[in-house]
């Protein structure tokens, strides 16, 4: 009878042991056959063979769900991983399932794959052909722009850094000037610097820029200009004047109401028709336009929680100071609505670097552009994998760096109410 | 008495000088707009109208669930495309759903590992654009598949191959008598649910309201199989060899790998959202809500069905809301991957065959505008339906 009591700490002594057994016999046979594809418990019958580890794992585990037994970290083990026979079983699934995608996993990655060389031809292994990535990055770096020009691109960009650096170790009052020169000044500056046609730089077409940095430029545009725009409509729409409130109603819902591709498609093919004969706008332009206008929308949605979540002893406060509409809304308002609306925004700005690979429907092509691009080039074909998973793994750090900054920068700036 | 008459006056007037402005500006900006648009359409000698929509629209479409060839006009085209793009986002929110309240459930999870695993999940495909997840499955992970010949099988049933998924096809026969079952069903169970609610509100008692509609449901329509002449029988895909290369399936429907592609990925990346939405609506039912509940003697599942839920489902509603119309949306992204969604089809092809550049876009974006707006007043119907009621 005691052989099958409920596990307590009177048995300790004999299921521990047991059930630790177990549980390391189901890892070890999984955990072999996953790596050295090795069946260790081969000897059962096949059907049986298949769910052992399953089995002994459930058992082991079962035996070892010692409530109070006294050890600190067998205690911590069942409250985490064990707590019941249905986690016990996620437990084990999850476990297997992890230590299963492994070694594929590492084989593709790094084990079978390629990093030496320069043509399709040296990528002989099963796994990735980082060769490709390694000829190509050049092009998703900085799209068809002159390899003798890149320099410029990568100034542009050096400088931006070192302001945006600098500008952490100085003081509040130069740091105010650091930032409205990066607003008012640095983009002509930048523009100019990439674009060239003065000042002895060699002119590169809109059409020629690409890759990454352009996945930047046009990100570091659109938020620029998306942000107050977004913020003006916000400030329409809770405006006590009806046309300036029902034009920005219709302007954000009409934004809002459609899907980015079609927004750019009206920029491409549309807008033309509505400009005087024989004007012409730059594609990249046109694009920056529709992509701030789309983003600024719902940008406006996002500040207008943050205005409608402000008591309105706030408004009436400042209006009992004396102060006007704008003063009001400058000094008072916005800075205490954008601050509570910081998660808002961020999401908003990381959808907008998120979609910024759909220019390709007007011809331009950023990172993932290139990759389509390099994929069907001849001499490189199959490389699909390796391409996209590389720009996922770049978006990927871009992306999760920001949402993690904006995380830092709402705990920095929350203040107790 | 003048001097406030006066001042009230000249608040009005202080008002009325910015919108004047404003509508002005903006009536400019429209007649500029269409002055400029009227005289380019005159230099290519096309006229602004929609009488296209009935001339032949003469191309083919790879995918359509109505009857469509290169006969029919541009109309029937714009069709085939809205209802695939209705297709792929019905498919997409669907299993969305899904996915999103397993993930949020098991961030909640007291086991770490599944809610270690569910975060991760959450951090990886909400953080890598969604164009990037289509291009990834469809030219990376479904070209891997192999080709007819040696497709993989489920049990001779399916196949999967880089072709398409090859599904058994439904034939029925009198299917609209089982349509009418399944609908007086469903009324039944309204009827049925609305008695319980009115049982439980007057006398305090609890019908078993989950296993009668369940019932109901399985029942009613399995009647008319055995004595209304409804039957369903399958179709079921076979290999078929065209030439000594090449083979193929015939029979069953084919599921093509551009709406696979699209629908996985769109489902994936909605499903984090939808995770984060579910996780901060349990999280914001509040503790002592459970503990009044089980202090009053309900059991752990009613506490779940009749406490949590319907304050969860109040938080989690409106942003899944949003959700939706992003996934509506963002469906449009076929275009990158020759899905014949209403994108591709009409403002792709249709509009370089015919140059009506202002009529097509601005009859998608009509749609689309449609489509969000019907999904969001719905939703809000629904909301309101769900909303604390006082009394």
């Amino acid at each position: 009878m005691n052989i099958i009591s409920k596990p307590s700490k009177d048995n300790i002594k004999s299921y521990l042991p047991t059930g630790i057994t177990l549980v390391f016999l189901s890892l070890l046979d999984v955990f072999v056959n996953a790596f050295f594809n090795y069946d260790l418990l081969g000897f059962f019958p096949s059907q049986i063979s298949y769910f052992s580890p399953l089995i002994f794992g459930f058992i082991g585990l079962y035996l070892i769900r010692i409530e109070f037994s006294g050890i600190r970290s067998l205690d911590i083990l069942n409250k985490n991983i064990n707590s019941n026979n249905f986690n016990a079983f996620l437990t084990l699934l999850t476990l297997f399932i992890l230590i299963k995608s492994i070694p594929p996993l590492l084989n593709w990655f790094i084990l079978d794959a390629n990093f030496v060389g320069n043509t399709k031809e040296d990528c002989t292994g099963d796994g990735a052909c980082w060769v490709f990535i390694k000829v190509w990055f050049n092009r998703f770096m900085y799209g068809l722009y002159p390899d003798a020009e890149q320099w410029r691109i990568n100034t542009a960009f050096l400088i931006l850094f070192a302001i945006v650096g600098v500008s952490f170790f100085v003081s509040a009052k130069l740091k105010k000037y650091f930032i409205l020169f990066l607003i008012f000044i640095y983009p002509f500056l930048g523009i100019e610097l990439i674009s060239g046609g003065g000042f002895g730089l060699k002119y590169v077409e809109t059409a020629a820029w690409g890759g990454l940095s352009l996945t930047f430029i046009i990100s570091a545009f659109a938020i620029l200009f998306c942000f107050p725009i977004g913020v003006f409509l916000a400030l329409g729409r809770r405006s006590s004047l009806p046309a300036i409130r029902y034009i920005s109603i219709g302007f954000i819902e009409l934004w809002r109401g459609v899907p980015l591709i079609t927004v750019l498609f009206m920029s491409a093919v549309m807008f033309p028709m509505f400009l005087p004969d024989g004007t012409f706008i730059d594609k990249l332009i046109r694009v920056l336009i529709a992509i701030t206008l789309f983003e600024a929308a719902y940008m406006a949605e996002v500040v207008r929680g943050g205005l409608q979540a402000l008591p309105k002893g706030q408004y009436e406060a400042a209006k009992s100071l004396g102060m006007g509409y704008w003063r009001m809304n400058a000094l008072i308002i916005l800075p205490q609505a954008l601050k509570l609306v910081i998660p808002g925004i961020a999401n908003t700005l990381l959808a907008l670097v998120k979609d910024t690979p759909l220019i390709f429907v007007v011809g331009l092509m950023e990172l993932a552009g290139m990759i389509g691009l390099a994929k069907t080039n001849p001499k490189w074909l199959g490389m699909a994998m390796e391409g996209y998973v590389f720009a996922g793994l770049v978006f990927w750090i871009i992306c999760y760096a920001m949402s993690r900054y904006s995380q830092n920068l709402e705990k920095k700036l929350s203040t107790e109410r | 008495m003048i001097f406030k008459k006066f001042s009230i006056e000249n608040k009005k007037a202080r008002d009325l000088i910015p919108q004047a402005i404003t509508v002005l500006a903006l009536l400019s900006v429209i007649i500029y707009f269409a002055t400029n648009a009227q005289i380019n359409m005159g230099n290519r000698g096309i006229s602004f109208g929609f009488g296209f929509l009935n001339q032949e629209a003469s191309f083919d479409i790879t995918f359509s669930m109505i009857e469509y060839d290169g006969s029919r006009s541009y109309g029937r085209a714009f069709l085939v495309g809205l209802l695939n793009t209705i297709l792929v986002s019905a498919i997409g929110i669907f299993f969305a759903t899904i996915a999103g309240v397993i993930v949020g459930v098991s961030r909640l999870s007291d086991n770490y590992l599944i809610a270690k695993v569910a975060e991760w999940y959450v951090e990886i495909f909400r953080n890598i654009p969604l164009i990037l997840q289509i291009f990834f499955w469809y030219f990376a992970a479904l070209r891997a598949l192999p080709l007819p010949e040696n497709g993989i099988s489920f049990n001779d049933i399916s196949f999967l191959t880089i072709k398409g998924w090859y599904v058994p096809k439904f034939i029925w026969t009198n299917f609209n008598i089982f349509l009418l079952s399944v609908i007086a069903a469903f009324i039944a169970i309204y009827f049925v649910n609305s008695y319980a609610t009115k049982q439980r509100e007057q006398f305090g008692k609890q019908l078993p309201t989950t296993t009668i509609s369940l019932s109901t449901l399985i029942l009613v329509p399995l009647i008319t199989f055995l004595f209304f002449g409804v039957s369903l029988t399958f179709e079921y895909p076979v290999l078929k060899q065209l030439s000594p290369t090449v083979y193929t399936y015939e029979g069953g429907v084919s599921i093509i790998p551009e709406l696979i592609a699209l629908a996985l990925a769109l489902s994936m990346y909605t499903a984090t959202f939808i995770a984060e939405n579910v996780r901060a609506g349990i999280l914001g039912v509040s503790k002592g809500q459970k503990e009044a509940a089980a202090s009053i003697g309900l059991t752990k599942n009613q506490i779940l069905k009749l406490v949590v839920m319907p304050q969860a489902l109040r938080i989690i509603i409106p942003p899944t809301t949003n959700q939706y119309l992003n996934l509506t949306k963002n469906s449009s992204l076929a275009a990158a991957i020759a899905y014949p969604d209403i994108v591709l089809v009409f403002a792709g092809t249709a509009l370089m065959q015919t140059g009506r550049a202002i009529e097509i876009i601005s009859i998608t974006m009509l749609t689309y505008l449609t489509l969000s707006i019907s999904i969001s007043i719905f939703m809000n119907w629904y909301n309101k339906k769900m909303a604390i009621k006082e009394k």
